[in-house]
């Protein structure tokens, strides 16, 4: 055990981010718990305490169910593309082309643009009339002769989520490419080296030499990804507007809060938000910090 | 910021204004007032802006110790606008005036008293004589006004296009019925028979199949009580309202109403429902000419029929600004102000002592149909329902355009109205 | 081995289309007048080139830019700094308890902004700094705080143990190992946690919103304003989009290269 006269400094120094951490993340979500609890239903607060009723109700309503499905697909269809197509680029990336700094830029440059500024473009994009009103990408399809891949993006019944999900892997994918690319780029090349002499073909250096390495900027990836699939909000109402086909969480617990005013359901469904990010996210706290300690 | 845009404005606006003065309609300018007034709307584009503006020029005509403080947010019809707002009101950080859709929807201000009574600002300025007796009930609560109306907008209107009328020999359809004909020939033509955007032109669509399939005491009748949810009648609604969206677009959900009013234009869409704010968009930014590129009717069955909706501002308890709230407030409800507001923003004025000379001929129509028309609310622009009511009545629509389920959507509805009390 | 690269040029350019779609659509779109906008036309080119939406875009948002960059700057150099400080502490002068609270900071990332809208404004508003961009700055700051120290925690994970040991036997306290020995090789994961930043706060839209007035409004405010809530005029906005997304834009540009490299000396490695 160290000295108080040893970490006392360290403590101090961090002490005012604590603090403002402590008010502003941790109150709010108690501050936010305890609104649930209620049955605020008016622009003027009502602290009537009324259990878990609320919770009680979201269990049955239908569009919460929705609204869970919808969040899955969407999470996962997006994960998985940006985690696959962000690992292909950077494998592009690293055969040491000409042009490399250009190719990466573009990649990139979706990263740099708000969904405020995107969304509408996104929304035209993804226009699913089709024949003499075909417009957007399909009407692309359609020019290259590929008329098989015209569909109905974001309005395909059942899995308009996945389509929402495009404009977000659209974001975020060359920006888990540049994580990948610069884990690739830190494995020393002798490892590589040695792979090549033991005459193994470059994809196989790729599969059993390079990706193993990868797995912790994997990890890390995906808690980004996480947190950016939590914002999906301002892409879904920059795009599609408030339509219950393509209702999150987030979007029920706004509507719920500011457009019917009932503040109680609204904090439920915040803390459900919360709960289930809650459920990815500390596993994956506890088992970082557990292998750090191991190392 | 809008610098050029407003000067411009603000020269015809000064116009307006200077003309209506000589004709005697000067609503007195108070000088008591000055520092700053910041008003919270969501008109940030289009005429809407404009209008503002307009209204803005006359203000700062009145009473030019004033800085006028423009906290509009884009958004009105659903996200952002609303919930600075709330966020505000709740944290005690109103703003000195604020818009809202006359009717049920300032009622959750009033109920939580968010807002002051301006009955005595009524007798002042002499305003219950010169707004409509239709709407003052409306905008009334226990006796009280809370709420100063500087417009009204149609909502049941069909627009449609002339030539594609002609073409395939169709006349603008008088009900439910006769739309269902002429959509069947206009569909088999490969002619979408009517226009659709995202959900709350939806919403918009399907008050205006209720007021058209119900008639108006019984539309109205359903946001009193008096109309039951659960009737056989509301059902044939319901009914009706599924096969109207049979004959719309597939890609409604991914469009605007602006895109759904290009369809109209372009003649791929015989026909679209929208409030008659559309008729600016036709007129003004596509450069069209009544009669050749657009024409209008009141919407299926609901001829005779006025389904309105009102923009008002408010005084928000608590106002930091209350002299200049008021003064503000003084020219929103002046013949001048509304004048100045009205005919940027195409509609028509709150008061019935507008000079309708300067109204373009749409307008002037409207002035004559709001003057004798029966009277009904819009649900979709706040007037009929509360704002948790609406967002009900909202999410049973949109399960509804999930399942088509009609018994399903009418035991929603009927739910819905059981919780708001009625 | 040159020929299999060749190979590789055309899925190189068939994702350089596909992350510049919507970048083309949004340029040809700022160029037409509005009445020429339609979506089967959205493809082609602008009949001619017309610069008005530019200057009618920047009308609105000039002021705007401008409160961007007041608020953006001290934000994030402000909350890099702070995340610097908190990532040396928690990686290499470790107090009792240091490694739980690491992850009870991180947690904070994922905490919904909607939710808290209400408390936080209350919460200014008592503070006395609601409604400009001081107050903002702090929010920024204090939500920029668990990803900013996760950057630099992780950065300084792979600093070696002995130069902070040297530093310790040449007699420096803390503050001194840090600003002597730590500061200066940190630039990599400054660059990375400013990029981060910039972008983040530069196109935040909900706080800035909610928490400041009309006179301090950044740009993505203004933005949604020319959007409008019945008229669209879409030239004008994509103009705006432009203008608006040209900063960031830029920074990626300019500093992208060292966002990589950045990124391969350690920061976000997980």
């Amino acid at each position: 055990m160290k000295r108080a006269k040893d970490w006392m400094p360290g403590l101090l120094l961090t002490a005012p981010s604590l603090v403002a951490l402590a008010i502003f993340v941790y109150g709010f979500i108690g501050w936010n718990f305890r609104i649930s609890l209620t049955n605020w239903k008016a622009l003027s607060p009502d602290y009537s305490f009324i259990g878990l009723q609320n919770y009680r109700d979201l269990l049955v309503d239908e569009r919460f169910k929705i609204d869970i499905k919808n969040s899955l697909i969407f999470t996962v269809v997006f994960m998985v593309a940006c985690l696959l197509l962000g690992l292909l680029l950077a494998i592009l990336l690293d055969q040491k082309l000409k042009f490399e700094g250009l190719f990466r830029s573009v990649y990139l440059l979706p990263m740099a643009i708000s969904f405020i500024v995107t969304g509408v473009v996104w929304r035209w994009l993804m226009n699913p009339a089709t024949d003499d009103r075909i417009s957007g990408i399909n009407l692309l399809f359609t020019k290259i002769g590929l008329d098989s891949l015209v569909n109905q993006w974001h309005l395909t019944p059942n899995w308009g989520m996945a389509g929402i999900a495009l404009p977000a892997v659209w974001q975020m994918a060359g920006y888990t490419m540049a994580l990948f690319l610069a884990g690739i780029r830190s494995i020393p090349e002798e490892i590589r080296e040695a792979g090549r002499v033991d005459g193994a073909s470059e994809w196989r250096i790729y599969r059993h030499v390079i990706l193993p390495q990868l797995r912790p900027i994997a990890l890390s990836a995906i808690v980004i990804l996480g947190h950016i699939s939590l914002k999906v909000f301002d892409l879904i109402i920059a795009i599609a507007g408030k339509q219950l086909a393509l209702d999150v969480p987030a979007i029920y617990m706004w509507q719920t809060s500011f457009d019917a005013y009932n503040f109680g359901k609204g904090a439920t469904l915040a803390t459900y938000i919360l709960f289930s990010v809650a459920i990815v996210i500390i596993p994956y706290l506890i088992f970082t910090m557990r292998q750090e300690r191991n190392s | 910021m809008k610098l050029r845009k407003s000067k411009l404005f603000g020269a015809i606006a000064i116009a307006a204004s200077i003309a209506l003065t000589a004709t005697g309609c000067s609503s007195g300018g108070g000088s008591n007032a000055s520092g700053q007034v910041e008003v919270f709307s969501w008109w940030t584009g289009g005429g809407e802006e404009a209008g503002l503006n307009a209204l803005v020029e006359v203000f700062k005509q009145e009473y030019p110790d004033v800085e006028f403080v423009n906290a509009a947010v884009a958004g009105g019809a659903g996200t952002n606008a609303r919930a600075v707002l709330a966020t505000r009101l709740q944290a005690g950080e109103a703003p000195d005036s604020f818009q809202g859709h006359a009717g049920a929807e300032l009622f959750d201000y009033i109920t939580a008293g968010q807002l002051e009574d301006l009955s005595s600002l009524y007798d002042e300025e002499g305003w219950r004589k010169v707004m409509p007796a239709t709407l003052l009930p409306l905008i009334t609560v226990d006796g009280k006004i809370y709420s100063v109306p500087v417009n009204i907008h149609r909502a049941n209107v069909m627009w449609a296009n002339p030539k594609v009328l002609a073409d395939n020999g169709i006349s603008k359809p008088g009900s439910w019925d006769e739309f269902f004909a002429a959509a069947d020939k206009l569909k088999a033509k490969g002619i979408t028979p009517l226009a659709l955007g995202e959900q709350w032109t939806q919403l918009h669509l399907f008050e205006t199949v209720l007021l058209g399939v119900l008639g108006t005491d019984a539309y109205n009748g359903l946001w009193n009580g008096t109309t039951g949810w659960n009737s056989v009648e509301a059902k044939g609604a319901l009914d009706t309202f599924k096969r109207v969206l049979t004959y719309t677009n597939s890609d409604a959900a991914s469009l605007s109403w602006q895109d759904a009013s290009k369809l109209v234009i372009d003649g791929k869409a015989a026909f679209n429902i929208m409030g008659d704010w559309a008729e600016g968009y036709f007129r003004v930014d596509n450069s069209l000419v009544e009669q050749e590129g657009y024409t209008w009717a009141p919407a299926p069955g609901t001829a005779g029929t006025f389904q309105f909706l009102s923009d008002s501002f408010t005084l928000p308890v608590g106002a930091k600004n209350r002299d200049a709230a008021i003064a503000w407030l003084k020219v929103a409800g002046s013949a001048a102000g509304q004048d100045a507001f009205n005919v940027k923003k195409g509609s028509i004025p709150a008061r019935n002592d507008a000079d309708k000379a300067i109204y373009p001929p749409y307008l002037q129509s409207a002035m004559d149909d709001w003057g004798s028309n029966k009277i009904a609310g819009s649900l979709t622009h706040g007037v009929t329902a509360s704002n948790a009511w609406k967002a009900e009545i909202d999410t049973a629509l949109g399960l509804f355009l999930q399942n088509k389920d009609v018994a399903k959507f009418q035991a929603a509805l009927a739910t819905a109205a059981t919780s708001a009390g009625k | 081995m040159k020929k299999s690269r060749l190979s590789l040029y055309p899925a190189l350019i068939f994702f350089l289309i596909f992350f510049l779609l919507p970048v083309y659509v949004v340029i040809v779109t700022s160029l037409k007048p509005l009445g020429d906008i339609s979506l089967d036309t959205m493809w082609s080119l602008p009949k001619s080139f017309d610069f008005v939406n530019y200057s009618l875009a920047w009308e609105k948002l000039g002021p705007s830019v401008i409160n961007s960059f007041q608020l953006v700057i001290p934000a994030a150099l402000i909350a890099s700094f702070l995340g610097s400080m908190n990532g040396f502490v928690l990686a290499k002068w470790k107090f009792p308890g240091a490694d739980v609270v690491f992850p009870v900071i991180l947690f904070g990332m994922f905490i919904p902004y909607q939710s808290i809208l209400i408390p936080l404004v209350t919460t200014m508003r008592e503070l006395g700094i609601y409604g400009g961009i001081p107050g903002l700055i702090l929010v920024h700051v204090i939500y920029g705080l668990p990803i900013m120290t996760l950057i630099f925690r992780n950065y300084y994970a792979s600093v070696p143990n002995e130069l902070i040991e040297a530093a310790k036997v040449d007699g420096a306290g803390m503050l001194g190992t840090y600003f002597r020995v730590v500061l200066p090789i940190s630039i990599p994961a400054f660059i990375v946690a400013i990029i981060w930043e910039f972008t983040s706060i530069w196109n935040d839209f909900l706080f800035a919103v909610v928490l400041t007035g009309p006179s301090s409004w950044p740009v993505t405010v203004a933005l949604n304003n020319i959007a409008g809530s019945q008229i669209v005029q879409w030239n004008v906005q994509m103009a705006g989009a432009l203008i608006a997304s040209l900063p960031t834009v830029l920074v990626y540009i300019i500093l992208g290269r060292y966002f990589l490299r950045g990124l391969m000396s350690g920061a976000l490695k997980g």
